[in-house]
């Protein structure tokens, strides 16, 4: 029996289609399906929750098919066990927090009911909130609630469709640090839909990208950003050169960060000392060959050119200095300072072009 | 004043919304989750007293009761007495007649229950049929209540169809609205009057009922409970 949630479905709408292929192992890891709207995304997580039947393929989670159109085989959203998580919460008005976890845990007695929400208001923090109904609650009070509620029990897989975007930018942000933490003592994997580049790259281990209803790439958060397989993935991810890091220590402000042997610079947002993901896009990068003069821009790397490609009016030149990095630069820029590959180049990045996303 | 016919609408209303509540509730609640394509042709069917003439409803009743018909024999010999021109009758008339009316506004506020919340149900592993009773049916309330009342009020109200399969039996099928035309037949002005006037004052509380019930934002009640 696979270990893996196999998804290969077809969903026609008039003007539009969707198709999507993926394996996705069930045993933990956080899985992105990135894409602007109109990509397909809801739509095929809505698939996989039941709540949409596909026009034709198959779903199989686990060695249990729950659609299969060439044998007529639907498995209803009730009996597959999983949790389904939106940004507009639907949290049942006339019920109150306590009652909303426990609405509906089948299996278990009265005892084990009262123990199981008991613990998912004190994992979530909520026993301030426990006797109030939805409607007295704030946007992120309701996201923990709706949350608890959905993983109260138990489910084996976790649907979460754009999870943080109803809510303000401060409470975003907090849930954002926080999600990853609440989810992580269920051991369960995790599906998220998200057009929020730093929501990806915060929470997600691996990335679909699809635009269209088509997958465009699948691979780590690293290979996704850094070595998009088309220009239409860079367009969509938006950042090109994206690697893991540590940040070591803040100081005035600015964090330091140690990359591939090299270390970084960077404005210092809303991190802490860690494992990060670096972030920088290809126009931020300057270009240095010889004796480089002296700079407003922090960040000094050096390298060898091991590509150089061009792009309708620029040119993008990759360099190795331990990672792989992608600058953007003119054809005029390039023969003037003689850019081949094997050269040796150095690389200016002022400290603000630098993105910081802690990552766990 | 004669209160027989009044006790007897309210007796005949009580009944009836008693029992378009077991019918209507189920049928509401099936036509807000089915996706049945001749779903249409009973939502037609259920609309029909709105449209026709009360007497085009009672004479079809009427026949299809009647003791030469196959329910009316059924009825006849199982209870050995016609469902024409008996309360029973009347009931039966008068839950097909406000049908429309309890129907209606069960399946508007039905349909206007959140879909989201009834799918979040679903997903937690709750079945359609326990969805309805705790998700949709409590959010439904108001609807519930106009259902009720307008159902009631609508028989209290009728005529043609008590007429047409009832008749004038005092005590019987005599109800309040039959009782007032025939006191105008017989010129008791007076008599017509006064039972009219009390039939006019309950439709309004009624209908004042089912505007406050329905109505959003009442100051008078704390907001958010």
């Amino acid at each position: 029996m696979a270990e893996e949630l196999l998804i290969h479905i077809r969903k026609e709408y008039p003007g539009r289609r969707i198709v999507f292929q993926a394996r996705l192992p069930v045993t933990r890891g956080w899985t992105v399906l990135f894409g602007p709207s109109g990509s397909g995304k809801t739509t095929i997580l809505r698939c996989i929750a039941g709540l949409e039947r596909p026009d034709q393929g198959i779903l199989r989670f686990n060695g249990e098919t729950w659609f299969d159109s060439d044998r007529g085989l639907f498995t209803p959203p009730q009996k597959r066990r999983l949790g389904y998580f939106t940004q507009e919460v639907a949290l049942f008005p006339h019920r109150t927090v306590a009652e909303n976890i426990g609405y509906h845990l089948p299996g278990l007695s009265a005892t084990e009911k009262k123990q199981r929400v008991d613990e998912m208001i004190s994992l979530f923090n909520l026993d301030a909130l426990r006797h109030r109904k939805s409607p007295n609650l704030s946007g992120g009070e309701k996201q923990r609630v709706a949350l608890a509620r959905t993983l109260a029990r138990r489910p084996r897989l976790l649907l979460l469709d754009e999870p943080l975007s109803a809510l303000d930018q401060p409470t975003r942000i907090q849930l954002r640090k926080e999600l990853r933490d609440l989810i992580a003592p269920f051991n369960i994997p995790v599906l998220i839909v998200t057009h929020d580049r730093t929501e990806s790259l915060t929470l997600g281990d691996r990335m679909i990208v699809l635009d269209e209803g088509r997958t465009l790439q699948d691979g780590t958060l690293a290979e996704v950003f850094s070595k998009p397989e088309s220009r239409r993935v860079a367009q969509i991810v938006g950042m090109e050169n994206v690697f893991p890091g540590i940040l070591t220590g803040i100081h005035d402000g600015l964090a330091h960060i140690e990359a591939g042997g090299q270390s970084l610079t960077a404005v210092a947002e809303q991190c802490k000392p860690g494992p990060v993901m670096v972030g920088i896009r290809a126009e931020d990068i300057t270009l240095l060959t010889g004796g480089s003069p002296e700079t407003s821009a922090r960040n000094r790397l050096h390298g060898r050119v091991a590509n150089v490609s061009h792009e309708e009016s620029l040119v993008r030149v990759t360099v190795d200095c331990g990672f792989q990095v992608d600058a953007l630069i003119t054809r005029e820029a390039l023969v003037a300072m003689n850019i081949a590959p094997g050269a040796d180049a150095g690389l200016a990045v002022k400290a603000t072009a630098i993105h910081l996303f802690p990552h766990r | 004043m004669n209160w027989a016919p009044l006790l007897l609408s309210l007796k005949l209303a009580a009944v009836v919304t008693a029992l378009l509540y077991v019918i209507g509730v189920p049928l509401a609640g099936w036509l807000s989750l089915s996706r049945r394509r001749w779903k249409f042709l009973v939502e037609a069917v259920v609309a029909l007293p709105i449209v026709l003439p009360p007497t085009v409803l009672g004479y079809y009743i009427l026949v299809a009761i009647s003791p030469q018909s196959y329910v009316g024999s059924l009825y006849l010999k199982t209870f050995g007495r016609a469902l024409p021109f008996s309360f029973e009758g009347l009931v039966l008339a008068s839950t097909l007649y406000s049908l429309p009316f309890a129907v209606q506004p069960f399946l508007s506020s039905f349909e206007s229950v959140d879909l989201r919340q009834s799918e979040a149900a679903w997903v937690l592993g709750a079945s359609r049929v326990k969805t309805f009773f705790t998700v949709v049916l409590p959010a439904s309330l108001p609807g519930l209540v106009t259902g009720g009342v307008l159902s009631f009020a609508h028989t209290i109200g009728e005529f043609g169809v008590v007429l047409l399969v009832g008749g004038n039996i005092p005590g019987s099928t005599r109800v309040v609205s039959i009782s007032i035309y025939d006191h105008v037949q017989a010129l008791e002005y007076a008599e017509a009057g006064r039972t009219s006037l009390i039939l006019l004052l309950f439709s309004f509380v009624i209908l004042a009922v089912v505007y406050a019930v329905n109505r959003k934002v009442w100051a008078v009640w704390p907001k958010n409970c």
